[in-house]
């Protein structure tokens, strides 16, 4: 293996991983208020179709980003309306958003455009073209850093320039502002921040909502990015592969990274090779493409250290009689 | 019973006394205090309901700037709900809020926070995985970045540590901090907040008597500073020691204000208690026979590792009704649940001379029941029934697995039960008569009746009743009454406790009077007096108990 198939895979693993790590962010800010939400897979699944299906109609991949968000706020504030206004279970509000995007997704997509639930290939402006960066061209043949930076650091698309811009982002609103100190101490211990005098509500529901956006963007990234158009299920179980790297990252935006990451290597492996021949055994291409499932199961079963989940999250606010 | 009677006629004028005292109280702590003469807090007439359940009612109080007013009664009085309300959590049904002689409305703590009341709760409200500092700013920051927040308040924590001995490290996180600690933590909240009216709610709950004497040296600087503290407690010596004024509450009603000075700790214990119905039982006197119950050195800790029983020694005899007195919360609910099997202990219980076990596995509920050993339980509505569950159901759990209830090895005999139940109800009069019937559906007098029918049915060795009739209508009570002294006469050793002194009174032909999970005396009924009484509740000996023969006193020691 040479340096430059190396490169590729790296870059083919940033490629795959920013739509878990923008999912995975998402449901950083979620869960750090309290509220578990299951639902990212429905979310990203909504903002693919919405951001496809405008982006085809107009053209415009940025019209098209904004529906693709539209879309994924409006299932957040269901889930929240479900988990905080009315204090349901937040599991079963999360799988209902997640039935309800696959299915609507597909009617919404038949009807709309007869192809079979899909919406048209976007091309020219209807997707987020790659961005070269400045320089990429010239430091081309400086051997190792020149194809690093201008293969693997240079020449994506927008969207994922947001997502790593917004590991370091979210580390500082949650560990430096007023607004993370609350929501984090709203998702340990509601109660304190009741008794302090600040509306529960308001913050949970503050959260839900930088969930719904974030998700958003990853759904966007899936249709206008990675891809090009909405294809029925296109989400393939990201949202809880997300959810299994949050657990990983023990709710932290900077492990969240690493863990999004690993995610979007072995997926980039396995589609660069489909057999791997271990010498004695060839590891057929189902294994490789379970690969990341069967880690985000063993993640979920726990078996990755002890991952402390905030101590208030699942649980609907009453305040105590 | 002419000992009752006479004892309500003496209560009575000790109730009108109070109420006397009332006004006076708020007179003169109003002349001393502020010229201007607002109180620093004033509730009138505050109502509060939770469904049928009335929680406070009618609720009137003032408390002067710089003093610490007590508010005192039992579990479940109704303190920690008016103290809510205060702080804007609940709202009021009916009444007003007076703040510094201004009209305040308080619809949440926000509202409260400005007013300048802060509020120590009984469970602290702590962000456990945040560092002290984190939690005081919480709510309180200064602009939407927390580094100028943080470093201010850590020169106000330094200023307030020297100033009231408040000392926490405030970079340790709070699962790290003691109790006492953490509720440092809460005060030092309040302070930052600029309160100047304080409400702690049960603070010594959770504090060894150290911590608690340290509280209380930080109460008194703050009452110097001019500060308005309220302090809920059931702990009389803690009124005693520290309070200015003090209210007594007793089912949602406020029975009476004093000024500490003028009161005395029996005449509050029987403020608390509260007096009922005359009790009219016919006994006649015990034929105590052998001991059944043997308790010796018996030690309980609650899960935050405080000692609840603290060396408990007692006996009981066949035919003889032992009551325990005192004021809930004083370990006579650690006792039933050690005994009944649901907690663990340390020291030795035997009954007819066999010990049995305190821990493991044999020391369950089932165990207890196979030794002969059967429990009433204080909370019928939690532990003595499932509510959603029939009657006939319920007249069978925890000897669920008698062979008598089984049809085969495989299913149990449910005709059986509640062709058994519904004979059992006949004779305890349940009513309506209906073995199908839900729990739940029954009145309190009835439900306790299948509790009871359940317990007594089995001929116990060991019969032990908590609070037989709270909450249960004056027909039951004497029905029940006069079960359980049937069950003495058959034989069965009989430990009661309850809260009623009177019931205490009525029924018993010893008493043990509990406090601060130690037994203060013991000794027959005949002799005991209500003055007598009333100081061993409040964890006194002296003067008033030497006149109570055949009593033994447990020696005064300082417990705290």
């Amino acid at each position: 293996m040479d340096f430059g198939t190396i490169i590729e895979i790296l870059d083919s693993a940033v490629r795959l991983g920013t739509p878990l790590l923008l999912a995975c962010l998402a449901g950083l800010f979620s869960e750090r208020a309290g509220i578990f939400d299951i639902g990212l897979e429905g979310k990203m699944l909504m903002a693919a179709f919405f951001s496809g299906a405008v982006a085809a109609v107009t053209g415009n991949a940025w019209l098209g980003l904004l529906a693709g968000v539209g879309g994924s706020m409006s299932l957040a504030f269901v889930h929240g309306l479900a988990s905080i206004t009315f204090r349901g279970n937040q599991l079963i509000s999360g799988v209902a958003v997640n039935f309800l995007a696959s299915g609507f997704t597909v009617l919404i997509a038949q009807s709309w455009f007869h192809q079979g639930g899909r919406t048209p290939q976007l091309s020219g402006n209807g997707r987020f073209d790659p961005i070269t960066l400045p320089g990429a061209e010239a430091v081309q043949d400086v051997p190792f850093l020149g194809p690093i930076y201008s293969n693997l650091i240079s020449g994506h698309s927008i969207l994922v320039y947001v997502a790593f811009a917004m590991v370091p982002i979210t580390w500082w609103v949650l560990f430096r502002t007023r607004f993370g100190l609350r929501l984090r101490a709203v998702g340990e211990n509601p109660e304190s921040v009741d008794t302090a005098g600040i509306s529960v509500i308001r913050m949970r529901y503050t959260a839900v909502a930088i969930t719904g956006v974030l998700a958003g963007l990853g759904g966007v990234y899936l249709a206008t990015g990675l891809a090009a158009g909405f294809v029925k299920e296109m989400t393939a179980g990201r949202g809880y592969i997300a959810l299994a790297a949050l657990i990983f990252a023990k709710w932290r935006p900077v492990p969240a990274l690493g863990a999004t990451m690993l995610f979007g290597l072995l997926e980039a492996i396995s589609n660069r090779y489909p057999n791997i021949d271990l010498g004695v055994v060839t590891l057929p291409i189902q294994f490789m493409q379970a690969v990341p499932y069967i880690l985000t199961v063993i993640i979920l079963a726990g078996f990755i250290g002890k991952a402390i989940p905030p101590r208030a999250g699942g649980q609907p606010y009453v305040k105590e009689r | 019973m002419s000992t009752t009677e006479s004892n309500n006629a003496g209560r009575q004028a000790t109730a009108a006394l109070a109420t006397e005292n009332a006004s006076d109280a708020a007179e003169a702590a109003h002349a001393a205090a502020t010229p201007t003469g607002a109180p620093a807090i004033e509730l009138k007439g505050i109502s509060k309901a939770f469904g049928t359940v009335q929680a406070n009612k009618d609720i009137s109080i003032r408390v002067m700037p710089g003093t610490i007013h007590g508010i005192i009664g039992e579990n479940g009085a109704g303190k920690s709900t008016l103290m809510s309300i205060l702080y804007g959590f609940y709202k009021a049904d009916a009444g007003e809020i007076w703040i510094k002689g201004k009209h305040t409305h308080i619809p949440d703590s926000q509202a409260a926070i400005s007013a300048g009341i802060g509020m120590v709760f009984q469970h602290f409200k702590l962000v456990q995985n945040f560092t002290v500092l984190e939690n005081i700013i919480l709510g309180a920051e200064d602009g939407a970045l927390l580094r100028p927040s943080l470093s201010k308040a850590r020169k106000e924590l330094k200023r307030l540590a020297e100033e009231y001995e408040l000392n926490v490290d405030p970079d340790e996180k709070i699962e790290e901090l003691s109790v006492g600690h953490q509720q440092r933590v809460e005060i030092l909240k309040a302070l930052y907040r600029q309160a100047d009216i304080l409400i702690l709610d049960e603070p010594t709950g959770v504090l060894t008597p150290a911590e608690a004497d340290h509280l209380f040296r930080i109460l008194d600087f703050l009452r110097k500073e001019g500060k308005t503290i309220i302090l809920i407690t059931h702990k009389l010596r803690e009124i005693m020691e520290i309070t200015d004024t003090v209210s007594v509450m007793r089912r949602g009603e406020m029975t009476a204000t004093v000024k500490t000075a003028e009161t005395s700790p029996e005449q509050l214990a029987e403020l608390m208690v509260g007096r009922k119905v005359l009790l009219n039982v016919d006994k006649t006197p015990a034929q105590p026979g052998k001991t059944v119950l043997e308790v010796e050195n018996l030690r309980v800790k609650d899960e935050d590792g405080i000692e609840r029983l603290k060396g408990i020694n007692l006996e009981i005899r066949a035919g003889e009704i032992l009551g325990i007195a005192g004021v809930a919360g004083n370990g006579q609910s650690e006792l039933l649940e050690i005994l009944g099997g649901f907690a663990k202990g340390t020291g030795h219980i035997r009954i007819n001379g066999e010990e049995i076990d305190l821990t493991g596995k044999h020391s369950d509920g089932q165990s207890r029941r196979r030794r002969g050993i059967s429990h009433v339980p204080e909370d019928r509505h939690s532990l003595g029934l499932i509510l959603d569950f029939a009657a006939w159901e319920n007249m069978v759990f925890g000897y669920h697995s008698d062979p008598a209830y089984q049809k085969n090895r495989f299913v149990m005999d449910n005709a059986g039960i509640v062709a058994h139940t519904a004979e059992a109800m006949e004779r305890f009069d349940v009513r309506p008569p209906i073995p199908t019937l839900p729990a739940k559906s029954f009145s309190g007098g009835n439900q306790q009746k299948i509790v009871l029918a359940r317990e007594i049915e089995r001929n116990p060795a060991l019969l032990l009743v908590g609070q037989p009739t709270r909450g249960v209508d004056i027909g039951a009570i004497e029905f029940i009454h006069k079960r359980i002294i049937e069950l003495r006469d058959q034989g069965a050793a009989i430990l009661l406790v309850s809260v009623e002194l009177d019931e205490i009174r009525a029924l018993s032909d010893r008493v043990a009077v509990m406090f601060d999970g130690q037994v203060m005396g013991i000794g027959p009924v005949e002799t005991a007096t209500q003055t007598g009484m009333g100081c061993l509740m409040a964890g006194m000996g002296g003067e008033d108990v030497r006149g109570m023969d055949g009593w033994t006193i447990a020696a005064p020691e300082e417990s705290q």
